[in-house]
């Protein structure tokens, strides 16, 4: 298990672009509030299980991407991406040996870290956003971590 | 033997490819691109040119609704069609109207004008956008439209609707640009009261049907109905542009402020296409200084 085998890499960017392209599709208002961070679960579920490849590089970029398309200030969802990244690769093996409902739990907390980080930047860049909703895609995105990692996982093993 | 070397050479519960050290520098990576990029501006390259990335990702999205838009009008049936012509005709003949009175008081005002030496300047050249289905950010009343700085477009400059001001663009990429509307809890634009030209500045709610008008007195004059219009104060709208109608007045004895709700006058919701004004002779110099004064809380 050396660090130079070669991993395919392109699961990861096809991946990140579909979860770019879910997060950026127009929703109604309330589906929009309910839209759980897609491109962070992709960034968890590869964290997770190929933690050697790109490591946090891959997570600070999607981060940086992320960013420039939100129009926040450049930095902050690199920030909370490398948080998420970090504290994925450090417990990859834990997660992968827990059942799926656990897991969902442990992506919650990491979720949940993820919008923390976002909340105290969004006020230390003088754009606060303090309404609870906020919070409610990291329940979301738990929720749908099931079907996230099926899916990825279905991509992963094939190639 | 050799089977097994590689699990036993592993630890069952492994850190993980991950230092300390990789994670303080990814961290201290991101506090530094915040701070460059919200403390300096040394960061337009770099953002310039993830927007032209970028760029690809939003058409990507954008086109199936174009699509979708382009078949139906492919399909449109000849009764739809005939319907929308004699609407817009009747129209344009109710606009022919105004315009007849409309050139008349602009030769009547230029003379008034004349004689007191002062000079307006009227928005002229307009430019066509489309705003792209694309969503930003669902606390933050943030568009983007697909216009940028290849065609012209500005910071901070103002975009109407044919109904009245939907905002101002906050950023420019090269092929699309970001734009913040009136209604953004950031925003405010300086208005007056058109009919007896009473000058305040509404702010964005974050709710894209009211403004707020929260600096007017309780003992001020305005009434429910009455227009706002941009005063053009400020530099960055031109004046005159209708912004929206005052809908509640509340004048509590004990405040010494009114709290009032007006109607933006565009169709903030529901717009597809808007338009990017160009002011025929803007002044550079103060300009530039005069636009953070205008919008205090809108950050360009």
């Amino acid at each position: 298990m050396s660090r130079s085998d070669h991993v395919a890499r392109w699961p990861l960017v096809v991946s990140s672009l579909a979860a770019l392209l879910l997060g950026l599709i127009p929703l109604p208002g309330w589906l929009d509030l309910l839209r759980p961070d897609f491109l962070a679960l992709v960034v968890l579920y590869w964290a997770i299980h190929l933690p050697q490849a790109g490591r946090l590089w891959f997570a600070w970029c999607a981060g940086l991407v992320l960013d420039m398309f939100r129009g926040v200030v450049l930095g902050e969802f690199a920030l909370a991406m490398t948080v998420v990244g970090a504290v994925a690769i450090y417990l990859h093996l834990r997660i992968r040996a827990y059942p799926i409902w656990h897991q969902a739990g442990v992506v919650f907390a990491v979720l949940f870290l993820y919008h923390f980080t976002l909340w105290i930047v969004d006020g230390w860049s003088g754009h606060p956003v303090t309404t609870s909703t906020r919070w409610i895609p990291a329940v979301t995105g738990a929720l749908i971590w099931p079907f996230v990692t099926g899916l990825l996982d279905k991509l992963h093993h094939r190639f | 033997m050799a089977a097994f070397q590689t699990p036993i050479n592993r630890p069952i519960l492994s850190r993980g490819p991950i230092s300390l050290g990789g994670f303080l520098f990814f961290v201290g990576l991101s506090i530094v691109v915040m701070w460059l990029d919200q403390r300096h501006d040394y960061l337009a390259s770099v953002r310039r040119a993830l927007s032209i990335a970028g760029y690809g990702v939003e058409v990507t999205v954008n086109s199936p609704f174009l699509a979708w838009g382009a078949l139906s009008d492919y399909f449109a049936t000849r009764g739809r069609l005939l319907k929308e012509n004699e609407e817009l005709r009747a129209h344009e003949r109710e606009a022919d109207l105004k315009l007849q009175r409309f050139e008349a008081l602009e030769q009547e005002n230029l003379r008034l004008r004349g004689l007191r030496t002062s000079t307006e300047h009227i928005a002229q050249k307009f430019l066509v956008a489309e705003i792209m289905q694309v969503d930003l950010d669902p606390y933050r009343h943030r568009v983007r439209i697909n216009k940028g700085s290849h065609d012209g477009v500005l910071e901070s400059q103002p975009i109407l609707d044919a109904a009245g001001v939907v905002g101002q663009v906050t950023r420019v990429g090269v092929f699309s640009s970001e734009a913040i509307l009136i209604t953004d809890a950031e925003h405010a634009i300086p208005v007056q009261v058109n009919r007896n030209g009473l000058r305040t500045i509404a702010v964005g709610t974050g709710n894209l049907s009211q403004l707020s008008l929260p600096y007017l007195a309780s003992n001020a004059d305005i009434v429910e109905g009455d227009l706002l219009v941009t005063s053009g104060l400020g530099g960055v709208f031109p004046a005159g542009y209708p912004v929206g109608t005052v809908k509640r007045i509340d004048r509590a004895a004990a405040q010494t402020l009114a709290s009032i709700i007006a109607t933006p006058a565009a169709a903030l919701d529901r717009d597809r296409e808007v338009l990017l004004v160009f002011e025929s002779q803007r002044p550079a110099e103060p300009q530039k200084a005069a636009a953070p004064a205008a919008t205090p809380g809108a950050r360009p």
